[in-house]
């Protein structure tokens, strides 16, 4: 008893609990973290495609299902055959034995159009003669989903150009074309084409406004109209040539078998990328492990986002919290100097003090409704009446958008910032300021020279709090200008190159969106998840960065702080 | 009472500083600072009454008494760092030539680069050696790098600082001791060419090594500029000043020659002080 005492006394079991607590904190988020990303990872490794025979509705083992299998279950027996018809279940008994659970699997069976859906639950025990051919394919296709069947022949505009042999050969050749193909018309769309559409919506602009300030004269509409002329001249070339690319791209098929003998024609120009993963070994699976995560960072998003990259998400989410960074930093750095250096401490300061504090606890659907009636409408409204007359009555700034999505989230951040500054300078020792003051410096040569550098860490420090907490808000956003799908970067070529009055996606939002609103859940299920991971990374990337700079920053005056 | 000023004055400091000046007279100085009739109150309650006093030219001028007698507060007033200083009211006449002080159209800024000021605690900035003693230069807009190097590089020397820390110019002022690190202030300080530099206990934060340099600084800088020293230690004010001042409770009870205030004070208090009856 005497011993349990001392030991209590002794402050050890204090430190057990504490040590506790910490050990428990990191274990949930690494485990959160590895949870995330086995399963969105997972996504993008090519498992082996399986060939099977399955029990029809009138229960012969007899249908032929082709798929790759992405999900285990066990059922409890008793449970299971409750659920079956009498007919069903009685042969299902029979099959079952004394088995207290029954195994069930996920088969991803692709071929959307063909089935009517692309996966289906399969009892274990049903299935016979379960095997791995090696000429299996698995396609990703444009739209519909993936195709999974065997490589009959390639086409060309009807007419087959492939022997028994070398139709693998030819497959590749020709998708590498097509690939080619794609990327010239991306090119073509995104760029020329788009800078010609860019230029001829100023140029309709230019008119309207002209005709508002009554100097549409005929000569300056005349000029316009040469100049619309001239683009539109511009543009037919282009739409020529586009319709060329069209007309080449859609040149090749290949003819599939499916997995009931069912034979497919598939134009090629519908093919994302075929694979034989039944014949790779390890390595090769690694290799294209890796080329399809790459592909999901970088590539646009198909299929209502349920397949293909995130690359428009994760751009528009970093930009974002770049672009609130740069406004709160500024904010709530000025916000705390005029707080702590300049204002009278009285009354008033301490009321604005608590409102600040306050501000970072209104939950963050407030702020968006707030941005939306301040930001969007009232500001947004004032700037398109006063700069954008012309466009109405299409609004440029009166509708959410990615500048209004970082004012209203630098809004959300600002009193971390301006927190943690106050906090700085409230320790950046007197004697040093005396020293610069002493040197005949004033106040604002003595801030600006030698305080403001020594409360760069602790800037840092809100910085590193307000970014955490933007990058992963979602629900002001939905209302200030995250949309499910933007047919334009907030960045590109056309000048001034960033369009802040755009739309933009968000991987916050797309996670959403993908998870809940998407038409087919199961497929969009391991995106949720590789998205939830990217997302993450992000904030993690973002946040590492500046706190290494902050350590930079503290090194240089580390010392200091008697 | 001899007995105790012998202590104070041995011969070996008097040999070690052959330039402390004996048979001085306030008369004869050219006067460089003066305060007439200065009261300063911090609120209701008033610090110094009715001070009055000579900053002689070219001398070193120490300020003694016990903590609290007001001799810090003395001391900023000359640079106005009181202005600092909340609620802080001052009264009567601070000259420099014949200018006050706090003239409305004195400029603070200019006030403090022509009396400069070192305080108790080191504390460089966090820069480096070379940027601290050029930050009073780059205020007055001198940015040339011919003329900033030859700048801290003379004040460095004047600072006795020149050949430990001329190797290392561009590393942090931190890097430096206590010792260097104030000789460090005092170059930045002398750096800007001020009249008169505000010695704000300078040593009092350093081991007695230091202590001396910085002793041994105070009697070459004083042929270039007024020196104004607050210190708690009688044997420094007895070593490095031409003149003392001894301060209690708010009021300037003796101004004399050193030698004088030590060895023939005119006050009871200021012998009861000095022989160590309290304090």
């Amino acid at each position: 008893m005497n011993k349990f005492f001392t030991w209590w006394k002794s402050g050890a079991p204090y430190i057990w609990l504490n040590a506790g607590a910490v050990s428990i904190s990191l274990v949930v988020v690494v485990g959160l973290i590895l949870m995330i990303a086995a399963k969105g990872m997972g996504h993008f490794w090519l498992s082996d495609i399986v060939a099977l025979d399955y029990r029809t509705s009138a229960l012969e083992d007899s249908t032929k299902l082709v798929g790759e299998i992405t999900g285990t279950e066990f059922v409890d027996a008793e449970q299971y055959l409750d659920s079956l018809s009498p007919e069903i279940k009685a042969k299902a008994m029979e099959k079952i034995g004394d088995a207290r659970t029954v195994e069930r699997w996920l088969l991803k069976t692709g071929n959307r159009e063909i089935l009517g859906r692309d996966f289906r639950w399969l009892d274990s025990f049903w299935v016979t003669n379960m095997q791995k051919p090696k000429d299996l394919l698995m396609i990703e296709r444009v739209e519909w989903g993936n195709l999974y069947g065997t490589l009959q022949s390639v086409q060309q505009a009807g007419a087959q150009v492939s022997s028994q042999a070398s139709r693998w050969e030819e497959f590749q050749t020709r998708l590498q074309r097509v690939d080619d193909l794609r990327d010239d018309i991306r090119k073509l769309e995104k760029g020329e084409m788009s800078a010609i559409s860019f230029k001829l919506e100023k140029l309709r602009l230019k008119g309207k406004r002209l005709a508002l300030e009554n100097k549409n004269t005929p000569e300056a509409l005349k000029q316009l109209g040469q100049q619309e002329q001239a683009l539109y001249a511009e543009y037919a070339v282009y739409r020529k040539e586009l319709a060329d690319l069209y007309q080449q791209i859609a040149r090749d098929s290949v003819v599939i078998e499916v997995m009931d003998g069912q034979r497919v024609t598939l134009s090629m120009d519908k093919i994302v990328a075929a694979y034989l993963p039944n014949q790779m070994s390890v390595l090769e699976k690694l290799y294209h492990y890796i080329l399809r995560f790459i592909d999901f960072i970088v590539a646009d998003p198909r299929e209502a986002n349920t397949e293909g990259g995130i690359f428009p998400a994760l751009f528009g989410t970093v930009l974002m919290v770049l672009l609130m960074s740069v406004i709160v930093t500024p904010f709530g750095v000025i916000s705390a100097i005029y707080l702590r250096e300049y204002a009278s401490q009285g009354v008033m300061t301490r009321l604005v003090r608590i409102a600040v504090n306050n501000l970072a606890g209104v939950p963050s659907i407030v702020y968006g409704v707030f941005g939306l009636g301040f930001f969007v409408y009232f500001l947004g409204g004032s700037l398109d009446a006063l700069f954008y007359p012309e466009a109405a009555p299409a609004p440029v700034f009166g509708t959410p958008g990615i500048l209004w999505a970082s004012l209203t989230l630098a809004l959300l951040t600002v009193p971390v910032v301006i927190v943690s500054t106050e906090e700085g300078l409230s320790r950046v020792p007197r004697s040093l300021r005396e020293g610069s003051l002493a040197l005949g410096a004033t106040k604002a040569e003595t801030l600006w020279k030698v305080v403001l550098p020594m409360v760069g860490p602790s800037i840092m420090t809100g910085l590193i709090l307000a970014v955490a907490r933007a990058a992963g808000e979602v629900a002001p956003l939905m209302l200030v200008g995250v949309v499910k799908l933007a047919p334009e970067l907030p960045m590109d070529g056309n000048f001034p190159f960033m369009h802040l009055d755009r739309k933009f996606m968000h991987l916050g939002f797309h996670i959403y969106d993908v998870g809940f609103q998407s038409p087919n859940v199961e497929a969009a299920r391991p995106l949720v998840y590789a998205t939830s991971f990217l997302l993450v990374l992000v904030i993690i990337i973002l946040n590492l960065s500046a706190i290494v700079l902050r350590n930079r920053l503290r090194e240089k005056f580390k010392g200091m702080e008697h | 009472m001899e007995l105790n000023t012998d202590q104070l004055l041995t011969k070996e400091s008097d040999s070690r500083h052959p330039r402390v000046a004996h048979n001085l007279s306030l008369a004869n100085e050219e006067i460089s600072m003066k305060t007439r009739n200065l009261n300063l109150y911090y609120g209701e309650k008033q610090a110094l009454n009715n001070i009055n006093l000579d900053i002689p030219k070219n001398r070193v001028t120490a300020f003694i008494g016990p903590s609290g007698c007001g001799k810090s507060t003395l001391l900023r007033c000359f640079n106005r760092m009181n202005d600092l200083v909340d609620n802080c009211r001052i009264e009567g006449k601070i000259l420099m030539g014949d200018q006050d002080i706090h003239h409305p159209k004195v400029n603070v800024a200019e006030l403090r680069q022509k009396v400069g000021m070192v305080f108790q605690r080191p504390n460089p900035f966090p820069k480096s050696i070379y940027e601290n003693v050029a930050y009073g230069l780059r205020l007055q807009g001198i940015n040339k790098r011919y003329t900033l190097d030859e700048k801290v590089e003379w004040a460095l020397k004047g600072a006795a600082l020149w050949d430990e820390v001329k190797d290392r110019l561009q590393e942090s002022g931190f890097g430096l001791s206590g010792g260097q690190q104030q000789r460090l202030v005092i170059a930045r300080c002398i750096a800007i060419e001020p009249s008169v530099l505000l010695l704000d206990e300078p040593a009092s934060a350093l081991d007695p090594i230091s202590t001396l340099k910085i002793e041994e600084l105070i009697y070459t800088l004083k042929a270039d500029y007024s020196i104004v020293i607050v210190t708690h230690n009688m044997q420094q004010a007895a070593r490095v000043s031409d003149y003392t001042a001894f301060m209690y409770l708010g009021d300037m009870v003796e101004f004399s020659d050193t030698d004088t205030l030590f060895t023939n004070p005119k006050k009871q208090q200021t012998e009861d002080y000095i022989t160590g009856r309290y304090g």
